[in-house]
């Protein structure tokens, strides 16, 4: 069988970035929750703020390392995958990069030694200035990359010379038109996923019978952050798919499934687009929905991908990440409030609302993972919106090698990422294992399996 | 060699670049320095017991995490100021830097597992950890080999990689077991005296087969040092090289005595003079391959970005770099002295 090489290179660096952004849309809210646990705990002395503290700080510390070794192996793909991408557009991603690098990797990696392991070496104010450096290391970091990010979607503020951009206009490049819309978009995805990943894993806790006042603090913290940001979350959805709708209309045509340009499209519930027949099977929808919400008109216009043929991205995978992600986010407003109501003053969350958060305490991880093949695959056949294609930007490395690295990537990554779900309701149980509501746990919890009275 | 092919440097698209390089060497020696200490504690950690490892660990603990990030600095400053090379390079060390970035992860990642995953699989993220960190060390040496034979893929070129390896996984345990001696005490401490002594070997041998490969590679390094005057200039760098290993040596033969009597006099001087035999032995290549990123194919100017994208990058840099170097200072500071466990709060 003939592998094609580009092919390769585009499942290897799409396995790795899935791999990588799960960690990152973690660690970049849990880092305030944690600023804020222990904000809390400073304010009232109240050891549940520290208890909750305690646990998920081990979260942070793992979803971190998760993160930074898979973020390694992005920096060296970016050369060994697509050293078109640099060789294109170096003069404009370079410097974000480099912005990154020097404004948030350094201060997030050297401060989280003094957050996690200093605490008894330094005077609380520097460990929560510590605690708040990191969170806003890791806020700095979102926000250069989906600046980069963004730009490749809808680039601004550079020239074109002898096929190199050039940079005309910094400010147009970091704030290009998709930027404000996209970073607010991931900014409030992270916090939904660890607003879900708190409540979840303390329901769990709670159905185990663990029912400290920690694990209601973090039970609540969690339904209230999903509460405020789920609607939110719709609100800059929408707008962010305006802008797309602006900018990108073919990513936009995919998503709705419109094949040829129609007043008036409906909203598709469900429908098995084809790509051979250029048209939808079995489709399901809401008469002239998707115009509504699109241009604001009962019959406003949707342009097709017939008027993008050859330079459109591939529909199925769009149309239905799109759905993926949009039903987790429905699901999650409904959850968020129910939980809140059910837990309201003091009130127990019934067993098959805790079930129900136990399910979904990693759908974040879902509709992130979803958002980001709207995002990227949409984008297709460009890496670079109307500048650089994908097809343009691979390298010539031979595809068995890449096969054989994916394969062992690959395996990596599936097995980490079990690890890390299992890891992480291991430390819930332990947290619960050692901490009764009477007696808090320890601020000297060894961190490393050493003996604590060293 | 003609030198023609050096443009104006009094142009920023004639200095940028030179400049850029500097930065970026910095980034790498910081890196090779750092995390070659705990790659090498890494690297020792294979067949110790397990309050021994946990030990070791806690001395690198608060620090391998910034000290892998003067790797993604010194890439990433690859990556931007030389765009082209960073493909060409890469490109090439496709298959080694595959296996460095499959260590690295799995010895990052067994941080976290080996404390955080059920007691009874600590034993095998240990040995994750121990993998990794050989896995990344060895692939680091096999690039470096690669890197000077400029990518010839000879049998003899590959021997020689996978022999630099080897040799770079020695340097790198002598950094780490220079790290033990200065951040542990008691029994463990003293093995990491032997550790230090039985690698100074085999990284003599690697710094001396470098020094004797580039020159047979390329007539143009030949010249380069084995000119009059380049010759007697020069040679300081080789004596003080051999002088450093002779200084390390002495010190750990004498070691073992002091220490065992409580006496620390000293105990810092395996690290830094394993610290200055790295410094030099990166100086003396980096001295061969300048101006070229691939040697005798591709300078700095060839492959470096445009001037306007360099300047935004140094503007940023020289605010921040201070900074950075200032914190990380503050980290080292705060967890100096001998390791204790770690402990979260």
């Amino acid at each position: 069988m003939e592998l094609d090489p580009i092919l390769l290179a585009r499942i290897q660096f799409a396995a790795n970035i899935t791999f990588h952004i799960l960690f990152p849309t973690i660690t970049i809210a849990l880092g305030w929750v944690l600023l804020y646990f222990k904000l809390r705990f400073v304010a009232t002395r109240d050891p549940k703020w520290m208890a909750a503290y305690m646990l998920w700080v081990k979260v942070f510390a793992l979803s971190f390392a998760l993160g930074v070794v898979s973020g390694i192996t992005m920096s060296f793909q970016f050369g060994t995958n697509w050293p078109g991408f640099m060789e294109t557009v170096g003069n404009i991603a370079g410097p974000l990069l480099a912005y990154e690098v020097l404004t948030a990797f350094f201060l997030e990696a050297v401060f989280i030694g003094i957050m996690l392991f200093g605490a008894n070496r330094v005077p609380q104010w520097l460990h929560t200035l510590a605690t708040f450096l990191v969170a806003f290391g890791t806020t700095m970091s979102a926000f250069w990359i989906m600046a980069l990010n963004s730009w490749m979607q809808t680039p601004a503020g550079f020239e074109m010379r002898d096929g190199v951009a050039h940079a005309t206009d910094w400010l147009a490049i970091v704030f290009n038109p998709s930027m404000p819309y996209r970073l607010g978009h991931m900014l409030l995805a992270s916090g939904l996923t660890v607003a879900f990943l708190l409540a979840g894993i303390s329901a769990w806790r709670w159905l185990r019978g663990d029912r400290g006042p920690d694990v209601r603090v973090a039970l609540r913290t969690g339904l209230l952050i999903g509460a405020l940001l789920a609607p939110t979350q719709a609100v800059v959805g929408d707008l962010h798919g305006l802008n797309t709708f602006e900018h990108q209309p073919a990513k936009i045509a995919a998503i709705e499934g419109v094949w040829q340009t129609e007043r008036g499209a409906p909203l598709l519930l469900f429908a098995l687009p084809d790509e051979e027949a250029r048209e939808n099977r079995l489709a399901i929808g809401i008469p002239n929905l998707a115009s509504l919400i699109l241009t604001h008109e009962w019959d406003g216009e949707i342009r097709g991908l017939d008027e993008f043929k050859g330079e459109h991205p591939p529909v199925a995978p769009v149309f239905w990440s799109f759905r993926v992600m949009v039903g987790v986010g429905l699901l999650m407003i409904a959850a968020a409030f129910w939980g809140l109501w059910a837990t309201r003053r003091g009130r127990d969350p019934g067993r098959w609302l805790a079930r129900g958060l136990v399910a979904m305490s990693f759908s974040g991880w879902v509709a992130t993972v979803a958002g980001w093949y709207v995002a990227e695959i949409g984008r297709q056949p460009w890496l670079v919106h109307g500048v650089l294609r994908t097809a343009d930007a691979a390298g010539d490395v031979p595809a068995a090698l890449i096969g054989g690295s994916l394969a062992m990537y690959l395996a990596l990554y599936v097995g980490l990422t079990i690890a890390y779900v299992l890891t992480v309701f291991r430390l819930a149980a332990k947290a619960g294992a050692t901490a009764s509501p009477a007696q808090p746990p320890s601020i000297e919890a060894p961190a490393t399996g050493a003996p604590s009275h060293a | 060699m003609p030198e023609t092919l050096i443009p104006d440097l009094a142009t920023p698209a004639g200095w940028l670049p030179v400049v850029f390089l500097g930065l970026m060497a910095i980034a790498m020696l910081a890196y090779v320095v750092l995390d070659g200490y705990d790659l090498g504690v890494g690297v020792l950690l294979r067949g110790e017991p397990e309050a021994d490892r946990d030990r070791m660990i806690a001395a690198i603990g608060p620090f391998w995490d910034a000290n892998e990030t003067w790797l993604v600095l010194g890439v990433g400053l690859l990556l931007v100021a030389f765009p082209v090379a960073h493909g060409v390079i890469l490109g090439a060390l496709y298959a080694p830097v595959a296996l460095m970035l499959a260590g690295l992860i799995l010895r990052g990642v067994a941080f976290e597992f080996r404390v955080k995953s059920a007691p009874h699989h600590k034993g095998r993220w240990d040995f994750a950890f121990f993998a990794g960190s050989l896995t990344a060390a060895f692939a680091q040496g096999v690039m470096l080999g690669m890197l000077v034979t400029g990518f010839r893929n000879g049998p003899a070129e590959i021997a020689f990689a996978l022999f630099i390896g080897a040799c770079l996984v020695a340097g790198y345990a002598l950094l780490g077991a220079g790290w033990l001696v200065i951040k542990t005490r008691g029994d463990l401490q003293l093995r990491a005296v032997r550790w230090a002594r039985r690698s100074l070997g085999l990284t003599a041998l690697g710094i001396a087969a470098v020094s004797v490969a580039t020159p047979l590679v390329s007539q143009r390094v030949f010249d380069r040092w084995f000119q009059l005057p380049e010759l007697v200039l020069l040679a300081p760098i080789p004596l003080a090289t051999a002088l450093l290993f002779f200084v390390a040596w002495r010190s750990l033969s004498r070691l073992p005595v002091r220490l065992s009597q409580g006496n620390e006099y000293g105990a810092w001087v395996p690290f830094a003079s394993a610290v200055g035999i790295f410094v030099l032995a990166f100086y003396g290549l980096a001295y061969s391959l300048f101006p070229y990123l691939v040697i005798d194919r591709l300078t700095i100017w060839d492959a470096a970005s445009a001037p306007e994208s360099l300047w935004i990058i140094l503007v940023g840099a020289l605010v921040v770099m201070p900074v950075i170097l200032g914190y990380s200072a503050l980290s080292y500071w705060i967890f100096r002295g001998k390791a204790e466990a770690l402990r979260y709060g």
